[in-house]
């Protein structure tokens, strides 16, 4: 009997507690979550954190400055989730959120984790704004929910393949892609613009990312004399790729997408990665309209910029001015002012297309020069 | 022609790794029939191994010169496989030596799947530069290249397929290899220490297995804690291919397979005007595998019943 009771009073305690995470009355102001979810584990979670820290930042300041919707002061409270990079966790934790109560989400970080979670947020009607997703597959299924303050890969290969012909001078080009989405849809775009610039494609080879060995499909491309070679993948297959294009003894230039612009792909390929160019979405921190202020803010409170954390922190604005012009945190109400958002953010000017993505986006291309990217130059995307 | 060279030089770098760890496979088969499904990751270890033991040496005498600092890695990796070897043995095999086949092949699945955590736990899950100790020269012949590197893992190769062989058929424990290779009991009859000539193949094919790691990682310049299952998984394919349990088989199986990998992704997109690219080379290398099967199922050099090992 009394562990009958016991029960149904854990149970009574547990429908208490969860009435205390719905939006409350608090004297004349009342509390509107917003979610936030990024991975706080695993070997992303210094990037996931960033994020938050980004969002938080956003969220601290319009608090700090007051708002009121429909003329009542609204306190805004970040509901922070870690999806750990993946999609099944990705899809529990946007479930999870969205029973909580939450009236709009940042995130995720990662594409693989952003994508499924979109289907729960359209489902639920939740707008969802993602900061450094790129994978073209989240906003072209059709959710009204989806946006994304950050340059797809579509838009970044099509800028690829403009600038080899246009601005390098590469006439004849060879294409690498993983097969995974996101290298194969990099490379495919890159092709398609590279052609559209009139630069030939001489070379169209493949590999999996999860391959250490290329010196088959690079001496097959070294065959075809081309200018350039690029890549669509990450940097565990680009720093080997590099090295063994020195070993061929080729005299090709490498590009990579932003999979291959990292600090590992410099340790991993050592003295031959120098020269090697590759590419980002976004501008350099140190180029962005408000850069410098956001990181004096963020350095502030949080410590070093690590990566997404001005997006995310555009990507909270975004979100919460929509919420001011609708004069509602419904998040029916003040999603169809979404589409109209026309922000000047801290990483740039932010506006959406149809589909929810950011256009005339921009792309920043690097080169490794003493053994350090430095930043080459910034091209506008035209879509 | 210079890049027909390419790819063949391209294909016996390749081949003479794949050769090597295909020869663990073939040796613990010929003699228990027992695929060792943990050998990819044993070869993975000594990757890692090597690694730190280079790092450490790094840290407490800089400036050594390259060869001899990946000889200490090996001084260092080879012991350690060799134990590893020795105690999923001991552990994983032989308490399941009388058991049907099934068991033992799934204890050696989870001994591979176990190293690979065990090997993500201390290594983590990045990729890890391999420092490029040996010597980068670049040589040109006949309009292709060839690198320091891939000369050597050409000759080492070569060398320890040569000791190999010499060592099974000169030696007394070669000797006692194949009595227990063709019959366990008869050869347990006459006298031979089945328990300690199964032990001393273990120990040959992890240290191949070690070497072979050390190989790859110098060779590419990098190691991970999942290197050593596709890796396996292709020198497997190698020792079937050549036909399982024999040692020549193992050796012109890791070469051909290498060869076929080369030039299938090399030459398959042009050959095809387009149709097939080079992502067919696995499907290609594994077509070779399934004709080579149906005509003859124990493989280029296997045979039914004769020598094993």
């Amino acid at each position: 009997m009394a562990g009958h009771t016991l029960r149904w009073a854990m149970v009574a305690a547990v429908l208490v507690a969860g009435c205390g995470d719905k939006p409350q009355q608090n004297g004349d102001s009342r509390v509107v979550l917003i979610g936030q979810v990024s991975p706080l584990t695993g070997p992303q979670a210094h990037l996931g954190k960033d994020n938050e820290n980004g969002a938080r930042l956003a969220l601290d300041e319009i608090n700090a400055a007051g708002f009121t919707l429909g003329g009542k002061r609204v306190v805004l409270e970040l509901k922070s989730e870690d999806d750990a990079a993946d999609p099944k966790t990705a899809t529990t934790v946007a479930q999870k959120l969205v029973d909580e109560g939450v009236v709009g989400v940042v995130g995720h970080l990662n594409s693989g984790a952003t994508i499924p979670a979109s289907k729960i947020y359209s489902d639920n009607g939740i707008p969802q704004i993602s900061p450094s997703a790129t994978a073209v597959a989240y906003t072209s299924s059709g959710f009204r929910t989806a946006y994304r303050v950050m340059t797809n890969d579509a838009q970044q290969g099509s800028v690829l393949g403009h600038y080899v012909v246009a601005r390098l001078g590469a006439k004849k080009i060879a294409i690498i892609d993983d097969r995974t989405a996101y290298g194969q849809g990099l490379a495919d775009e890159m092709e398609k613009a590279a052609k559209a610039a009139g630069g030939e494609v001489v070379a169209r080879e493949y590999t999996s990312d999860r391959a250490t060995d290329f010196m088959a499909i690079l001496t097959s491309i070294k065959g075809k004399a081309p200018d350039l070679v690029f890549f669509g993948g990450m940097d565990p297959q680009a720093a080997p790729m590099i090295k063994q294009m020195k070993q061929l003894g080729m005299q090709a230039k490498f590009l990579g997408g932003d999979g291959a612009q990292t600090p590992k792909f410099i340790e991993l390929a050592g003295a031959d990665a120098e020269g090697a160019l590759a590419s980002n979405p976004g501008l350099p921190l140190d180029a962005m309209p408000g850069g410098s202020a956001f990181k004096a803010r963020f350095e502030a409170k949080y410590g070093k910029i690590q990566n997404y954390s001005p997006y995310a922190y555009d990507a909270m604005r975004v979100l919460i001015e929509a919420m001011k012009r609708a004069d509602s945190s419904d998040p029916a109400a003040y999603l169809a002012e979404l589409p109209k958002t026309d922000y000047q953010g801290v990483t740039g000017h932010i506006r959406f297309d149809a589909k929810g993505d950011i256009t005339g986006g921009a792309v920043t291309l690097y080169q490794v020069k003493d053994g350090k990217w430095q930043t080459l130059e910034t091209v506008q995307s035209a879509k | 022609m210079d890049i027909f060279l390419q790819q063949l030089i391209n294909g016996l770098v390749l081949g003479s790794v794949y050769a090597l760890v295909a020869l663990g496979y073939t040796m613990v088969y010929g003699i228990l029939e027992l695929i060792n499904f943990a050998h990819g990751e044993i070869t993975m270890m000594g990757a890692m191994v090597a690694l730190a033991a280079i790092g450490a040496l790094a840290l407490a005498a800089p400036g050594l010169p390259g060869v001899l600092v990946l000889g200490a890695g090996l001084v260092v990796a080879i012991p350690v496989c060799v134990a590893l070897g020795l105690l999923i043995e001991r552990v994983a095999y032989r308490p399941l030596r009388h058991a049907p086949r099934l068991a033992p092949l799934i204890t050696a699945i989870g001994v591979s799947i176990i190293l690979q955590n065990v090997a993500m736990l201390i290594w983590g899950k990045q990729y890890i530069p391999f420092p490029a100790v040996l010597p980068q020269g670049r040589h040109a012949l006949f309009g292709a290249n060839i690198t320091d590197v891939q000369i050597a893992i050409l000759l080492l190769t070569m060398g320890i397929m040569l000791l190999l062989i010499l060592m099974v058929q000169k030696t007394r424990l070669g000797r006692a290899m194949r009595a227990t290779a063709q019959s366990r009991q008869v050869a347990s009859l006459m006298g031979v220490d089945v328990n300690r000539v199964i032990a001393a193949t273990f120990v040959i094919g992890s240290a191949l297995a070690a070497v072979a790691g050390v190989m790859v990682s110098a060779y590419y310049g990098l190691a991970h804690y999942y290197m050593g299952f596709l890796l396996g998984l292709k020198a497997f394919s190698a020792a079937v291919l050549g036909g399982i349990g024999n040692l020549g088989g193992a050796m012109l199986g890791g070469l051909l397979l290498g060869l076929i990998e080369s030039f299938g992704a090399g030459y398959i997109g042009d050959l095809t005007g387009g149709f097939l690219g080079s992502h067919y080379q696995d499907v290609f290398a594994f077509f070779v595998l399934i004709a080579v099967l149906v005509f003859r199922p124990c493989g280029l050099l296997g045979t039914r019943v004769v020598e094993r090992a």
